[in-house]
């Protein structure tokens, strides 16, 4: 999306100091990724030894950026590589290919072979990660105290003295209380395990935290508090998130932009209410119209997509969405879109007929 | 308006090795032929045993130790384990939440729809096989000729739930409870299994119990609803009443706790915890949860009282609260 980088090199880490804050790239944006590509190796298991016999498309040419302080919604359903995304941006799984930058830092770079040690914990202490499941994301036999002051032991940020200090903060942060350091996950609802989970992130003063579905698995009247306290919590301390989600309605309530997936790539992207109020892409115009609102007065014509989403290993030709889409043309089976806002300035589509839908 | 089915102050408490656990404490509700309703709750609200009950299928420890069911015209409870097994299937049927977990994964997808046919309908092999095929057709499976010799593992979650619908409604049951039937889908195959659910049901004319937490789907799908909260009955109103005019603190709660796609506005959260079934709060169950609550709300249980016709609410304060609905 031609952000004009600034590459400052490994060694600008200094903004924990609020001295470098102008090593960011254009537009005070923190994190620039750029066509960012996953593939899995598909393998068959013969007599002797394993042989390649293709590859899954879990992420194509990906890019985004995020400015300090904003959330960028993802969304898609599932196997459209979302997940695989914010875990390709925190390295933990290796990316086939393409850069993110983080504070004018390559992170691949940083955590591959070679990286500093020192710049690699710099950056896990700059991005952080929310997981889904608060059950299977906290260790069982840990206190909270001990699960809150691990990445203390990890980062040695805090002198030991100010552990428990420190821990009474971010519990008061996610608003629990100080005596819940004492306890252990199993005692707590999964809204507290997640308000948990949260208060781990923050541990380390990141600024960018990817949220993966981080409210999926709590009950409705819970998920309100937590979606809440992301908003709170961004407001004070002005982090950037990563929002993952399926959920079309929570992604519109937090993010300031979003990014929609389909079968590996991003295919819309633009403001919030921009993208939900005149969405350009037939596949997202689907998506939004195929979640039940819940007001009753609300009348919505469903768009239903035929079929289902196709196997990303041989991903369709031309557009990823023609065998799904109302709107088909040849050129659609045979030129994949390109991926621009000329309609929009600031609203990117990839859809050959994406003049058709701007109102 | 018949009444198909009529619970009436169903008491299901599940005697664990912690405790009694009181999931349905007390729950009534009643559906007239042909209608959707929908139950709807949080996890613990007793959404789901209700249904349970009524099936008969309570899984142990659980057991209902008081209250009436009717259905049809009879006395669900007082029938014994193999008459249920005759109305099981073929008057009442249900959808699960997970297709993957209620289809049998060792047989295919032929023998778990003819199994039902041969032995509710009494048909031949040729004949259930004809039905099959048939019942495929209609819930949109394309291929239906190869998908009924293919096991549950070969076919997507989609399409799993389409053919546990076709299942539940192969002998065209009278009641149709579907638990949770898109949760574990994405919403653009949500939409179709929705969509599918509507047009059967006109279709057959059936009644249907819409089981869900979601209130777009409560919106979309149902005429009246009745809203549960620790094994409980809140309320209970035509579905556009519920939206528009609540009269129980935790539905109008929980209507401003939902985000909704077609805007953004400030949501209103519901402190604290669901409450353990164990030792659920006295009084009334909401009360330590709700910001109207007073004295008596601890003290006292709250009536059922009627607010309109075929609106009722189960709330100490009702009269003098003037609650928002979403509109």
């Amino acid at each position: 999306m031609g952000t004009m980088l600034l590459a400052t090199g490994g060694g600008s880490l200094a903004w924990k100091g609020g001295v470098d804050k102008m090593s960011v790239g254009s537009e005070g944006s923190l994190l620039q990724v750029e066509s960012l590509v996953k593939h899995f190796d598909v393998v068959e298991r013969g007599i002797i030894g394993r042989k390649k016999v293709g590859e899954v498309h879990a992420i194509d040419n990906v890019s985004f950026d995020l400015a300090r302080g904003k959330t960028l919604g993802l969304v898609g359903e599932s196997g459209c590589g979302k997940t695989t995304t914010g875990k390709v941006l925190l390295f933990l799984e290796p990316a086939t290919s393409g850069s993110v930058i983080f504070h004018g830092m390559d992170v691949f770079e940083t955590f591959r072979k070679g990286g500093s040690a020192v710049d690699a914990k710099k950056l896990r202490r700059g991005m952080q990660m929310v997981f889904q499941n608060p059950y299977t994301s906290l260790d069982p036999r840990m206190t909270i105290f001990d699960i809150l002051s691990e990445p203390f032991v990890i980062h040695k940020n805090i002198p030991k003295d100010q552990w428990k200090e420190r821990v009474y903060e971010l519990l008061r942060m996610v608003n629990l209380e100080e005596y819940h350091a004492e306890r252990y996950p199993h005692e707590f609802s999964g809204g507290q395990r997640q308000r948990i989970a949260i208060a781990r992130a923050l541990a380390v003063d990141p600024e960018f935290i990817v949220c993966d579905e981080p409210v999926s698995s709590l009950d409705v009247s819970i998920r309100a508090q937590i979606l809440n306290l992301l908003v709170d919590l961004q407001q004070k301390k002005h982090f950037s998130y990563l929002y993952i989600s399926h959920d079309l309605s929570s992604v519109r309530q937090v993010s300031h932009r979003v990014a929609v997936m389909y079968l590996g790539e991003i295919v819309e992207l633009a403001e919030t209410n921009a993208l939900y109020d005149n969405p350009l892409h037939p596949y997202t115009q689907a998506l939004i119209s195929a979640v039940p609102v819940p007001d009753v007065k609300h009348k919505t014509t469903r768009i239903i997509l035929p079929g289902e989403v196709p196997s990303p290993i041989n991903p369709p030709s031309g557009c990823r969405f023609h065998p799904r889409c109302p709107y088909v043309t040849d050129v659609c089976k045979q030129v994949a879109p390109t991926f621009e806002d000329k309609l929009v300035t600031g609203h990117f589509v990839a859809c050959h007929h994406a003049d058709k839908f701007v109102n | 308006m018949t009444k198909l089915l009529e619970v009436t102050d169903l008491r299901t408490y599940f005697f664990t090795e912690a405790g009694v656990v009181k999931a349905v404490d007390g729950i009534s509700v009643s559906v007239e032929e042909g209608k959707t309703i929908g139950l709807v709750g949080e996890s613990g609200s007793g959404k789901s045993v209700t249904a349970q009950s009524v099936l008969r299928i309570v899984p142990r420890p659980g057991k209902i130790v008081g209250g009436t069911i009717r259905f049809d015209g009879e006395d669900l409870l007082t029938k014994s384990e193999p008459e249920m097994r005759k109305m099981r299937g073929s008057k009442m049927a249900v959808v699960f939440q997970d297709p993957t977990t209620s289809l049998n994964p060792v047989y295919t997808v032929r023998k778990q729809l003819t199994d039902i046919l041969l032995l509710h309908k009494g048909l031949t092999k040729d004949q259930a096989n004809k039905t099959a095929l048939g019942l495929l057709e209609k819930v949109g499976i394309q291929e239906p000729e190869s998908r009924l010799n293919a096991y549950p593992h070969e076919l997507s979650g989609g399409m799993k739930q389409r053919i546990a619908i076709a299942r539940a409604l192969s002998c065209e049951p009278k009641l149709l409870f579907a638990d949770e039937p898109t949760t574990n889908l994405d919403v653009t195959i949500q939409a179709q299994v929705l969509d599918l659910l509507k047009q059967l049901q006109k279709e057959y004319g059936m009644t249907m119990v819409m089981i869900t937490h979601d209130m777009g789907i409560v919106a979309d799908m149902t005429e009246r609803v009745t809203v549960l909260y620790a094994g409980k009955v809140m309320e209970e109103a035509e579905t556009t009443t519920l939206f528009t005019d609540p009269r129980h603190p935790y539905t109008e709660a929980l209507l401003k706790a939902v985000p909704s796609v077609a805007q953004t506005r400030a949501l209103e959260v519901i402190p604290g915890n669901i409450p353990n079934l164990i030792e659920p709060p006295s009084g009334c169950v909401f009360h330590p949860r709700c910001k109207f609550a007073k004295d008596i709300c601890m003290k006292e249980v709250p009536q059922w009282e009627k607010v309109a016709d075929g609106h009722y609410v189960a709330c100490h304060r009702w009269r003098e609260l003037s609650l928002e609905g979403r509109s």
